[in-house]
């Protein structure tokens, strides 16, 4: 089979799943930046998300995007330092025009999974999970399990605490780095590029990364400042008022 | 007339392919900053043989920057630190009197070192072999103007030919990674009208024996690039994956 046989079959494993996780990303980073506008109707959107049957398939693919993206990522890096060779050179120089991101992009990948454990933990687990194994019949805390649709509350409750607030810019950031390079790269790899629109792609790509991870960052800077409807001392939201 | 400069020189000495390579450093006074690369590496041979001493394996043939068999890697660049050149038309005047240069070999599996600098680089000819050519009847020399072809066209085929086969872009990728090479051969083929009967299997064929022969993935770094003597652009590297993707969905 070429696709797993081929190098450039495994690299557009990589780049396919890489484009299903940016549209994934730039939908996820668009509908954060709804609660801090508006925290009810961020609550809709999570309860629209939950243990419902679409939602279930949508984080199945989802989940199977990641786990080939990740294995591939771990097979080409394998591959590939086991092409250069053992002998490694006495003086390595950057050249021009390589961007730092490009030459580590496992690395940031590394970091991002590590945080992304976090993430799941604070927030899948005590809202699409918790709502499933309810379902399921499972015995689950009844406050939990109410609070599950309840995606503002956990907002709140987590970006509320500076810690995670400054934890959560600094795996953005690592994000930020990760996307600036494989933007571009996952496209010239389905061989969508030229002479002309590669240095295009390339602004293409820091402006689209640019903009996920500023609408993501927006959370918990608004955490940070205490400001907007969800974060401000004299905020309403209450998760158990139905409006 | 400038003045000229004293050197010292970290070299990889390796006996054979098997043996275990380390550096050696070497001083070299007197030289001229008018004098090529090459000609210095001459001058500290004909001092070592002088001496008794093995003199210093290194690659070269044309010194004038077309035959793509020099290559060394200097002060951690591929044919040294200035662009769009080969190591035999890189000159001493591009370095400081007192200066330590560092002079290794290509480093990929690749391409094994054979003795001190020298690689062996029949990787390329093998790949070159499996598709790297188009078919065409024996005969009377074809008029040059019979088949058209358009301006742009023929400027980028051009452009990828220029590719010398030198093994800076292996050197220079942190994947060991041999896509600009054959990148560039398959685009020169792809663009003209003569390489479009084996387009598919051309792009087919050689991918597979590059992948074959140990080199790696590329993850699109552009160090290739940045690196070769000829200025090669990665978007010839889009072009292949384009015509490898096109001919295994065409199957």
């Amino acid at each position: 089979m070429w696709l797993i046989d081929s190098s450039i079959g495994r690299k557009l494993i990589m780049s396919i799943t890489g484009v299903l996780l940016v549209l994934f990303l730039l939908f996820h980073s668009i509908m954060n930046f709804v609660s801090i506008l508006s925290p009810y109707a961020y609550d809709v959107i999570c309860a629209f998300l939950g243990a419902n049957w679409y939602a279930i398939i949508g984080t199945m693919g989802l989940a199977a995007g990641f786990i080939i993206h990740i294995l591939y990522a771990l097979i080409l890096s394998y591959q590939n330092l086991r092409a250069r060779g053992n002998n490694r050179y006495a003086v390595k120089v950057r050249q021009k025009g390589v961007s730092w991101a490009s030459l580590n992009m496992l690395v940031l990948g590394i970091i991002i999974l590590g945080f992304m454990g976090l993430h799941l933990f604070q927030f899948w687990s005590k809202m699409q999970l918790i709502e499933l194994m309810h379902n399921m019949g499972a015995a689950t805390d009844a406050q939990l399990t109410a609070l599950a649709a309840k995606g503002s509350h956990w907002v709140q409750y987590y970006f509320g605490q500076p810690i995670y607030s400054v934890l959560y810019i600094v795996w953005l950031s690592a994000l930020w780095f990760h996307l600036t390079h494989g933007v571009w790269s996952m496209l010239h790899t389905l061989g969508i590029n030229n002479q002309t629109w590669l240095p295009r792609l390339k602004t293409f790509s820091y402006i689209l990364a640019t903009i996920i991870i500023l609408l993501f960052m927006a959370v918990p800077i608004c955490g940070l400042l205490k400001a907007g409807p969800l974060f401000s001392p004299e905020s309403m939201y209450n998760p158990f008022l139905n409006i | 007339m400038e003045k000229n400069i004293n050197i010292t020189l970290k070299v990889w000495r390796q006996a054979g392919p098997k043996a275990k390579g380390k550096f050696v450093k070497y001083r070299l006074e007197n030289v001229s900053p008018d004098s090529s690369f090459l000609e210095m590496l001459d001058m500290l041979n004909e001092k070592l043989i002088s001496e008794r001493k093995e003199p210093i394996a290194f690659d070269h043939d044309c010194r004038e920057g077309i035959c793509g068999m020099c290559g060394l890697y200097i002060n951690g660049h591929p044919h040294g630190a200035m662009g769009g050149t080969t190591t035999c038309q890189l000159h001493m005047r591009k370095f400081k009197d007192g200066e330590t240069i560092t002079i290794e070999p290509w480093r990929s599996t690749g391409f094994p070192v054979i003795k001190d600098l020298i690689v062996n680089r029949n990787a390329f000819d093998t790949i070159m072999q499996a598709g790297g050519f188009i078919s065409v009847n024996t005969g009377g020399v074809p008029d040059g103007n019979a088949i058209p072809i358009q301006h742009d066209k023929a400027e980028e085929a051009m452009d990828a030919a220029s590719c010398i086969g030198c093994g800076a872009c292996v050197a220079a990728c942190k994947n060991g990674s041999a896509m600009l090479f054959v990148a560039a051969k398959v685009s020169q083929f792809a663009l003209l009208p003569q390489g479009q009967v084996e387009r598919a299997t051309r792009a087919k064929a050689m991918v597979a024996k590059m992948d074959e022969l140990g080199f790696g993935n590329c993850t699109n770094t552009g160090a290739c690039e940045a690196e070769c003597p000829k200025n090669v652009s990665i978007a010839h590297i889009a072009r292949l994956n384009r015509e490898y993707l096109s001919a295994k969905v065409k199957d």
